[in-house]
């Protein structure tokens, strides 16, 4: 090996040679291209880039060159130590992603397997119906009113036409408290909150009250001594039963789909004259081909509840002035609902509280 | 009320295309609401004829049965003209009668095949048929026995029974009491087809006289009109023709005898309930007045009924003999025997019928009609028809003394401006429309410029507000002419700050694993043992049913409880073994000594009465209940499972609470039903909102819950009053952290949270959040003893700790910690 040359002349220095600069590198491309793992390219890289690796020593031996000569044998060297690294660069991704691969496939699992390690949740289908109703309410701008369950009679009755002697009040098998004197009762409908809305608030109002409610019938496959009602009422100047029928036409549309409109029936309440019963196109045959519909028994329609415009007796009792304004009030079953819309053919499942009944609903419906 | 058609087209010109269903569809858009059309014949297929029965064996059999083995002549109907053998279980029929035979062949409802079979020791070759088996009626007690004049042997029975003639079942609303007769039901049909109707009650009744029977009516309001009438010389034995029995049995009456049947029919066709009386049992003139204090009464029923001084009765000599208008007395009852008959019709006051039908629980097609308000106009005439009927089917002669007292009672008038009916409808309704339709429906109508002055017809009692003809107009132009349009949207707030929080509670808790139930508020005294309520338990005192459906629970309760355990307590008797539960609802608290006061209605409370109404109705705060039982985390590959406890309840609760933003506190108490060493009180502020912990064993025990079930109560109104409103937006520091732990020996009865207040108190402002992460008992502490392992974080918000900083704070968190509950770092 040769020192430091200082001298004018130049000194053929071997290891600088063009081609064995290259044979040099040619070998660490080799090596490094043949490298099988992350061990073996930590190898050749000792071996090819390591401080008595050929190229480096080569480089060592530039110095010896004669200045003028330096400039093309560096670039020569540099040139191939950066091939070398690129390569081992290169080599090194290449082999640590193979190994990556190895290791993750190693590594696999069975995604098959059971997450469930906590229960699932589900709120009540009374409840998510309920509140899906009236978010199509709200949606349009009214608001949701409420009330007690134990209720005034007077409110539960009298205030909405019934006085003690109508025959609607025996038509509603009640709950009476004791004792008779308080003339309390667990209210029979959602109406009382109609006029509760009525005394506390100003027209206009539009309010849907959603709500549980109470009759003395005892339970079966079809009664519950315990239900949910919503009521619909508006009150303000001009409203007509046209409106009353666009409101529910829009309900049924926003619940069931396009085209399920309802219609009106001539029927007998007393807060409501006129008053009518509701029907809404069966959305399950659409009214079509009814006659093997199990949804609607081949009517073609699915019995609602009833509405009418407000009786103004019951506007003149809770304080509103019928020559200024008008209103409509609807009401009907979110259990009926339920169990027409979702198939459930039990209500005692409604209510017993078996978890298997509530789940599948989620917390949405 | 049941209306067979061939009955309504007497008195209608229908078109006779018209169908039974096009007929219906229309009726029920004139308000009268169709329950369901029977035309019995769809579901029979023949032979079906009139037998005479020739002979009746009875033959007692060994399991203490009587059966008849008779023979039946159906003429040529069985091809042979032999008496038919039949075997029949009932007896209420005698050689000679006419019956319904069914011959082998033929189907009766249900698919029932009839074919000759061998029982009881003889060929039985088809059926004697009760009302039941061809599908008329509920009435199996005995077969039918036909009207003698019925049809001869071997006669087709479809005809005869009037198994083609379809019978529509209506529902009448109160505001249609006319409709409770064929009168009414054919001059609905009649409007509805725009076709000509013929009023059965259009005849001329004789004119009053002083030769009748004497009657006085002591009060005319409750009994304004009092028709009586007598014949004589009626043929008791006479049978009721065979067209009156038919009728009778497709409007859903049996035939009695033909006095009574008669009186039945006269009602169905008018409308006008019919006492008949036999008038040999009467002395002296009849009274009609209020009972009288003490005075009491044996009804037809034979139940005997003391009588109210609100009671309106008619007596006589004797005293009361009838409750008017509701039911007839025993004593003067018509028999097989009487042939003097008074026959009495009377128009009374609607609201005293129903009173009286209420107080004494009695139920009559006549009670039904008066209650609800009968044509008064429709008195001697229905007399008159009735004394027709008795003269020309029953060989009576007609009395000429004719009593009559009181008139029908004048029809309000009731105005309306022309545009009231398009006005309330949103239908565009012509004033000449008004005018038309308001007289077709049978108003007197007197226009002028701006409206009408409307008499309603004297049938339509329930025709008093502007509204009510309104609806008149309304239901004859059709309620399918509403236009659909949406009102003005209103400017609303949308849902209530408490409505949305309580929505999002029921998400957090399903969120959780909970799953929501609705049960119902009713529980008794047991439920309070199960529960392990003390005597004096504040939870006893509820509110009352003073008609519960279920004698052993008839209070409203106060606490969610009894019902989520009964439901827990069914869940895992069913099979759900890991379960959690949770309700909200309104729970009733009992009120004070305040009635709701029963206002009037024709004008607003004023504030006094509807703050009186508003205190006595009792307070009902919305609670929320969570029950948990069996394993809160499941056992899988994973490892092991968690069985729910205590923790789980709290927890519960906690989660409602960080999703309403409230602070709750948290401190053991010892309440029932909770076990008395693992029960919490829970707290917002000051307040105590409710409990949670694991239930007392007895109380497991009580409801089938496995050990450890758990469960909370909680007031969810006042943790929604609590909720955050504004969160204020957090700061915090990018500055390093330090972390410190700290494990601390305390005696076991010292609360961790005391512990952690402690540390939290004296760590100063640098820590940033403390976290118990362990608690260790056992022999490295010694008994009594507890080590309380706490993670602290510390951090400045404006620059990196300084080297033993975060170790300063730490001890004097654990001084102070020392100082108040006295705990020892280990
Ligand atoms: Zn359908």
């Amino acid at each position: 090996m040769s020192g430091p040359n200082s001298e004018y002349d130049p000194v053929e220095v071997t290891p600088l040679r063009a081609d064995q600069v290259e044979a040099m590198r040619d070998a660490a491309l080799a090596a490094i291209s043949d490298a099988a793992d992350l061990d073996a390219l930590k190898q050749v890289r000792i071996d090819h880039t390591g401080d008595r690796s050929p190229l480096a020593l080569a480089k060592r031996e530039i110095g010896a060159l004669p200045p003028q000569a330096r400039k093309e044998a560096g670039q020569r060297v540099g040139q191939a130590r950066g091939a070398v690294n690129k390569a081992l660069g290169e080599r090194q991704g290449v082999l640590e992603a193979e190994h990556e691969e190895r290791m993750l496939v190693t590594e696999t699992v069975d995604v098959t397997l059971p997450t469930d390690r906590s229960q699932r949740g589900a709120r009540h289908p009374i409840t998510t119906l309920s509140e899906r109703l009236t978010d199509i309410f709200v949606a349009m701008g009214w608001e949701v009113a409420e009330g007690p369950w134990v209720e005034a009679e007077w409110l539960n009755f009298d205030a909405l036409n019934m006085g003690e002697d109508h025959p609607a009040r025996t038509m509603q098998d009640t709950f009476w408290l004791e004792p008779s004197k308080a003339a309390l009762v667990l209210r029979t409908h959602t109406s009382p909150v109609q006029a509760r809305t009525m005394l506390t608030r100003e027209p206009p109002i539009y309010v849907v009250c959603p709500g549980r409610v109470y009759r003395t019938d005892e339970i079966d496959a079809t009664h519950s001594p315990v239900f949910h009602q919503i009521e619909g009422l508006v009150v303000d100047k001009g409203i007509t039963m046209a409106h009353l029928k666009g409101s529910l036409d829009h309900m049924t549309e926003a619940m069931f789909g396009e085209g399920i409109s309802t219609r009106f029936r001539p029927s007998y309440f007393p807060f409501t004259e006129p008053s009518a019963e509701m029907d809404m196109v069966c959305f399950v045959c659409r009214g079509e081909n009814s006659e093997d519909c199990r949804t609607c028994r081949g009517e073609g329609w699915i019995e609602l509840g009833g509405c009418g415009v407000v009786n103004p007796r019951v506007l003149i009792s809770c304080g509103i002035d019928p020559e200024v304004y008008t209103g409509f009030a609807f009401g009907f079953g979110i259990d009926r609902m339920l169990m027409f819309r979702h198939n459930v053919a039990d209500l005692r499942d409604v209510f017993e509280g078996d978890v298997r009944f509530a789940q599948p609903f989620g917390v949405e419906i | 009320m049941k209306a067979p058609v061939s009955w309504i087209r007497e008195y209608v010109a229908l078109p006779d295309d018209l169908s039974v269903d096009d007929l219906t569809a229309k009726l029920t858009m004139l308000g009268l609401k169709l329950e369901s059309i029977t035309t019995p014949a769809d579901a029979i297929t023949g032979p079906l004829v009139v037998g005479k029965v020739l002979t009746i064996d009875k033959e007692p059999q060994k399991n203490g049965k009587v059966i008849s083995w008779c023979t039946v002549d159906v003429g040529d109907a069985n091809g042979t003209g032999e008496p038919q053998g039949i075997i029949c279980g009932a007896h209420n029929f005698e050689v000679g009668d006419l019956v319904v035979v069914c011959l082998p062949g033929a189907v009766l409802p249900g698919n029932f095949e009839i074919s000759a079979r061998k029982t009881y020791g003889h060929i039985s070759a088809g059926m004697i048929c009760s009302e039941r088996e061809l599908g008329l009626g509920d009435d199996h007690a005995g077969i039918i026995v036909l009207p003698a004049d019925a049809g001869a042997p071997g006669t087709d029975a479809f005809d005869v029974l009037g198994l083609d003639d379809p019978v529509i079942e209506f529902e009448i609303n109160p505001d249609r009491a006319y409709a409770l007769s064929l009168r009414g039901i054919a001059r609905e049909a009649a409007l509805g087809f725009g076709v000509p109707f013929t009023d059965p009650a259009d005849r001329e009744a004789p004119a009053p006289n002083g030769d009748g029977y004497s009657v006085i009516v002591d009060d005319p309001v409750g009994c304004p009109v009092f028709a009586a009438r007598l014949v004589t010389g009626f043929d008791p034995t006479a049978p009721t023709p065979g067209w009156m029995a038919k009728r009778l049995e497709q409007a859903g009456m049996r035939s009695i005898s033909l006095a009574v049947d008669i009186t039945n029919y006269v009602m169905l066709e008018l409308g006008r309930p019919i006492h008949g009386y036999d008038a040999d049992k009467l002395a002296g003139p009849l009274r009609i007045r209020r009972a009288e204090q003490g005075e009491s009464l044996v009804t037809l029923d034979g139940a005997r009924r003391t009588l109210s001084p609100q009671d309106l009765v008619v007596t006589d000599d004797s005293g009361p003999i009838g409750l008017g208008g509701v039911m007839g007395g025993d004593a003067t009852e018509m028999s097989e025997k009487s042939t003097r008959i008074l026959v009495e019709a009377a128009h009374w006051d609607a609201t005293s019928m129903f009173r009286t039908g209420k107080r004494h629980r009695v139920t009559s097609e006549a009670g039904k009609r008066n209650e609800r308000g009968v044509d008064p106009q429709v008195v001697a005439v229905a007399a008159d028809r009735v004394v027709e009927l008795l003269v020309e089917l029953g060989g009576a002669t007609a009395d000429a003394g004719v009593t009559l007292v009181g008139e029908a009672p004048a029809q309000p008038v009731t105005r309306i401006d022309y545009d009231l009916p398009a006005r309330i409808t949103g239908m565009a309704i012509e004033s000449e429309d008004v005018v038309s339709i308001l007289q077709a429906v049978g108003c007197r109508v007197d226009a002028d410029a701006d409206g009408v002055d409307v008499t309603p017809p004297s049938w339509r009692p329930d025709i008093t507000d502007p509204y009510d003809l309104v609806e008149e107009v309304a239901r004859v132009v059709g309620y399918d002419h509403v236009p659909s349009v949406l009102p003005p949207a209103p400017s609303g707030r949308g849902y209530t700050q408490a409505q949305k929080l309580r929505r999002r509670v029921g998400l957090t808790l399903a969120g959780a694993g909970f799953t929501e139930l609705i049960t119902y508020p009713f529980v008794g005294v047991a439920d309070w043992e199960k529960l392990g309520f003390a005597e004096d338990d504040a939870r006893r005192q509820t509110l009352w049913m003073a008609n519960p459906l279920n004698a052993e629970e008839p209070q409203l309760t106060t606490t969610l409880l009894p019902g989520i355990l009964r439901a827990l307590g069914r869940n895992v008797g069913r099979g759900n073994d890991d379960v959690a539960l949770f309700e909200h609802s309104l729970v009733f608290l009992p009120s004070g000594t305040e009635s709701a006061p029963i206002l009037g209605v024709e004008r607003r409370p004023t504030e006094e009465e509807w703050a009186a109404i508003t205190k006595a109705v009792p307070n009902q705060p919305l609670h929320l209940a969570v029950a948990i039982a069996g394993q809160r985390e499941s056992a899988g590959w994973w490892g092991d499972g968690r069985v729910a406890g205590w923790s789980d309840a709290i927890g519960a609760v906690r989660d409602v609470a960080r999703t309403l933003g409230v602070d709750l506190t948290v401190r053991a108490a010892a309440v029932a039903p909770w076990h008395p060493g693992r029960c919490a009180e829970l707290r917002v502020g000051n307040a105590v909102i409710g409990y949670a912990g694991e239930l007392h064993p007895k109380v497991c025990q009580a409801y089938g819950l496995p050990a450890r079930s758990a469960a909370a109560e909680v007031d969810l109104e006042v943790l929604i009053e609590h909720a955050v409103e504004v969160v204020a937006g957090p700061r915090f520091s990018s500055y390093p952290v330090a972390k410190e732990d700290v494990a601390l020996l305390v005696d076991a009865s010292v609360p961790a949270a005391d512990v952690e207040a402690a540390l939290r108190d004296g760590a100063g402002e640098l820590l940033e959040a403390i976290r118990l992460f362990d608690v260790y008992t056992g022999d490295q502490v010694g008994e009594g003893k507890k080590s309380l392992a706490f993670a602290l974080r510390f951090r400045a918000p404006d620059r990196t700790l300084k080297e033993g900083e975060a170790a300063a704070a730490r001890d004097a968190a654990i001084a102070v910690a020392a100082q108040a509950t006295g705990a020892v770092q280990r």
